[in-house]
């Protein structure tokens, strides 16, 4: 395939030729820190090597070991919107759908009405975007905010989908985080009921085409918002079982048809929605169900049975060993390189299966591979613009006051925070991220950043460099390694001694996105 | 300025920013090209889903009016095309090129894809696959497909992201403005010469490319001529008027993107819609008018991701529907006619007897767009899954 193609070129031709084929000790605890964090600071450097590198990891693998930042803590505090319910949301912010028929009925006044259209988008987006980014920032969690975001982009929906505007908040917090290194089939199985997913992949409105002739003789003549969610559906919808194959278990081409996609998705019939306009709770509809047998992947599921269904194919999807190949694969593609080893792949794929599912099992098992510590894995990935806006905010010291400017970068660089429209998610791959009009952004951002002129950000540069302010003094500041010979000729030629000016030349320059 | 003097201006301009000898082959090949037979196509989306019964109007139709009591538009103001359709009045700017055989309308034009999410509908109509929502690239960016030795703005999509429907693998540039494509506290060459020592070859390769379309964007900003035209200050008009500044320069553009937002009138529209329309219209004018005889080889197609109720709301407006129309403007366009087979707004002649009915696939239109504009015939590539029947509005080629 071409992607595997392109990305296999791109790692054969970034491996240093000169570098050494293990990494010294510097190198393994920058590597470390690079990897795990969504930046390296200089006080991750520290702690690392204070502990030593594989405590650290292992450290980072049990995050309910390490008490979070009490500062954060405090912070995210003043987010109410976080842990509101979907009802408690729906309540506070309804979504403009629920609007216009609340409208209809109530006629409110217009100020009001222009009030709450605006109100409720706004609010819960910048609550729940601030809070990712400050977590990215200033967790001591950061693996497991790493991978909450790994785990969110695998199983990805849009905010930006009607109802999913006051789903989002919950989906990420009940669905995706309390699972990131725990079973496999818990978050799958948490994500395919989860109304946020249900809504995003149109789930909630197939049905069996038996079914629903039955239901329009049923609700005949009653108007649209007195049925039952399955009134929308026009039939049998794929959508969410071809993604359920495609992007969170098998992936494509790795042995299903469409006939299983047709079966899985008869056997989601009936997973649905209960009250979307009032609490947004995942209900098994027996209304809407297809009773009939169908044969997923050679497996036969009985007739005459409801939700069993769909819990009968988690399970075979889980224990699948495609499953367990492709989220080691892209674990690795995330954490490793482009185009990782396929041994490496193949010992995590062991673990998988070994385990069940355990996914700070599997994580361990790369973690502790030579594949993960070895010289043509280190600085290869390109940063992501959240990760290169992160990692940037956090070399330099920088204090989020509101992140509406940085929510701004990230949405030019092609990286908008719980908007990707696609269920594919972003790609990890350098090639996705590597174009001119993004290139000139993340230099202009980092000279931006470090002379004070993004809104809302504050650095304090004096700080940062305490006094340091030769060129090469600068670099190592920011880059926690000495810079390469050319990054330093160019900076010490550079006619502007300014600081801010150097560290942004940095911050913009090749060597800063990669990671 | 003519084109031949323009074209002599940006070659001496490019040159004299890269150095003589140093010219990359693009360069040569767009600013020394003879001719500016290269055909540039513009593709506008009308994010929300235009009320296209109320943009190219039925007016013929008795049910029109009967399904439309307050938002049908008064026969008396209708811009009548055919004696069957009509402008709505503020497309009137439009009617010139309609009457120069310039602009051709294509009715009842839509997916096949039963959704009526805004998000669903617009995903499918740029990625090019309705019903499959994992598809990477969009159809534009596979329409151009790889070339060697081509201008860094060969495709250029106007905004702060690139759209989806020009993602993919061949390169495309995402810009607000020509002007506001540039390296901050001049750090231009600093940056260059980090980048182009670089040994990490990949930014080393994007970078070269960064570099050459900031110099590119510079020298054609720079050389910017006093324009007459004047465009409406929206964002539809300022992107067309930085093309048209693009194509004016024969810096080697090939295909466009420019989207337009605020089309869904679910509440109060008719007031909105007049905005909407105008703006279109005046844009596209204006575009016209600024291009003059560059118009030749150059068409402008537009797409909205679903038509709108054919009948009104409770509230003065229109709900979410299923066909719509589609606009196709160019010197080649063989223009002044409503294409396309119209369905009827009979109960029984409605999509699910509430929408106008989907009768020519839009990849149908993007198709013969896209056959006239790169000469390929295989359109398999393009929208992989569908056989496409390419619709032919163009004038025999000469």
């Amino acid at each position: 395939m071409l992607r595997q193609c392109i990305a296999v070129a791109v790692a054969a031709s970034l491996l240093p030729a000169a570098a050494p084929a293990k990494l010294n000790k510097d190198q393994r605890a920058l590597h470390a820190a690079s990897r795990l964090t969504f930046g390296p600071t200089a006080a991750d450097l520290a702690a690392i090597r204070k502990m030593g590198v594989d405590k650290w990891v292992d450290q980072q693998l049990h995050p309910e070991r390490i008490p979070e930042n009490p500062e954060l803590v405090e912070r995210l505090k003043q987010y109410d919107s976080l842990t509101m319910t979907n009802a408690q949301l729906i309540e506070k912010y309804p979504p403009p759908q629920l609007l216009r028929s609340k409208k209809q009925a109530a006629a409110a006044d217009q100020a009001k009405q222009k009030e709450m259209r605006q109100a409720p988008v706004q609010m819960i987006y910048r609550e729940l975007s601030e809070a990712k980014l400050l977590r990215a920032l200033h967790s001591t969690h950061q693996l497991e905010e790493l991978l909450t975001d790994f785990w969110f982009n695998h199983f990805n929906v849009f905010f930006d989908k009607g109802f999913d505007r006051v789903l989002v908040t919950s989906y990420e917090r009940d669905a995706i985080r309390p699972y990131v290194l725990g079973n496999f089939k818990d978050m799958l199985l948490a994500t395919a009921e989860h109304p946020a997913m249900l809504f995003y992949l149109d789930n909630w409105t197939s049905v069996s085409t038996e079914q629903l002739e039955q239901m329009r003789k049923r609700f005949q003549g009653r108007k649209k918002q007195q049925l039952p969610a399955g009134k929308r559906a026009t039939g049998l919808n794929e959508n969410y079982a071809r993604e359920l194959l495609e992007l969170h278990t098998m992936g494509v081409d790795n042995g299903y048809t469409q006939k299983d996609v047709t079966e899985v998705a008869r056997c989601f019939t009936g997973w649905s929605i209960a009250d979307i306009r009032e609490d947004a709770q995942f209900k098994f509809n027996a209304l809407l169900h297809d009773p009939k047998e169908k044969l997923v992947l050679g497996h036969v599921i009985p007739a005459g049975r409801g939700v069993e269904d769909g819990l009968q194919v988690i399970d075979i999807l889980v224990n699948h060993p495609s499953t367990a190949k492709f989220i080691s694969t892209k674990l690795a593609q995330r954490f490793v390189a482009d185009a990782p080893p396929t041994e490496l792949v193949a010992k995590m794929a062991a673990a998988f299966t070994k385990t069940h599912g355990d996914l700070r099992e599997v994580m361990r098992t790369m973690l502790r591979s030579p594949e993960f510590w070895s010289a043509g894995a280190y600085k290869v990935k390109m940063k992501m613009p959240l990760e290169m806006v992160a990692s940037a905010l956090r070399a330099t010291g920088a204090r989020v006051e509101n992140a509406a400017v940085v929510q701004q970068q990230l949405r030019t660089l092609g990286q908008p925070l719980y908007r990707k429209v696609e269920p594919t998610g972003y790609y990890p791959f350098a090639e996705e991220w590597t174009n001119s009009a993004s290139l000139l952004t993340r230099m202009n951002f980092g000279l931006e950043l470090t002379q004070n002129k993004v809104r809302g950000v504050r650095v304090d540069l004096d700080k940062v460099l305490s006094g340091k302010s030769a060129p090469a003094e600068i670099a190592q500041v920011l880059l926690l390694h000495p810079p390469a010979a050319e990054t330093l000729k160019t900076l010490a030629g550079s006619k502007d001694t300014r600081p801010a000016h150097v560290a942004g030349l940095v911050l913009g320059g090749p060597e800063f996105q990669r990671r | 300025m003519t084109a031949t003097t323009r074209r002599a201006f940006v070659k001496n301009a490019a040159l004299a920013a890269f150095g003589i000898g140093a010219a990359p082959a693009w360069l040569t090949r767009a600013a020394f090209a003879g001719t500016p037979g290269k055909h540039v196509l513009v593709a506008i989306f009308q994010r929300g889903a235009m009320d296209g019964l109320n943009a190219v109007i039925p007016f013929g139709e008795k049910r029109y009016a009967e399904l439309r009591p307050a938002l049908a538009v008064p026969r008396e103001s209708i811009v009548e095309l055919d004696g069957f359709f009509g402008l709505h009045p503020a497309l009137k700017p439009l009617y010139p090129m309609w009457e120069a055989k310039q602009l051709a309308a294509i009715h009842a034009t839509g997916s096949p894809d039963p959704t009526r999410s805004h998000f669903d509908a617009q995903d499918f109509m740029e990625s090019g696959t309705p019903g499959r929502k994992a598809t990477r690239d969009g159809w534009l960016n596979r329409a151009i497909g790889p070339r060697k030795a081509t201008s860094p703005i060969r495709a250029v999509s106007m905004g702060g992201t690139l759209a989806r429907s020009l993602r993919g693998p061949n390169a495309a540039v995402a810009m607000n403005t020509i002007g506001s494509f540039q390296v901050r506290d001049n750090a231009q060459s600093e940056f260059m010469s980090m980048y182009s020592q670089s040994t990490d070859t990949v930014l080393k390769g994007t970078g070269k490319e960064t570099f050459e379309a900031v110099k590119l964007l510079e020298s054609i900003s720079k050389s910017k001529p006093a324009s007459t035209v004047n465009y409406p200050n929206s964002r539809l008009g300022t992107s067309l008027q930085q093309i048209a500044m693009l194509i004016k320069a024969d810096a080697g553009l090939e295909v466009a993107f420019a989207d337009t937002t605020g089309w869904d009138t679910h509440v109060g529209q008719a007031p909105a819609l007049e905005r909407l329309l105008g703006d279109f219209a005046q844009s596209l004018a204006a575009f016209h008018q600024d291009l003059g005889a560059r118009m030749a080889g150059v068409t402008v197609v537009s797409m909205s991701e679903f038509g709108r109720t054919a009948k009104e709301n409770g509230n003065r407006g229109t709900d979410h529907g299923h066909a719509n129309v589609m606009f196709a403007l160019g010197g080649d366009v063989q223009g002044g006619k409503v294409l396309g087979n119209w369905p009827g707004l009979e109960p029984e002649q409605l999509y699910e007897r509430r929408d106008l009915a989907v009768t020519t696939d839009f990849r149908d239109v993007l198709s013969g767009v896209v056959q006239h504009h790169s000469g390929t015939q295989d359109m398999a590539k393009i929208f992989p899954g569908y056989e496409a029947k390419p619709l032919h509005f163009f004038r025999p080629m000469q």
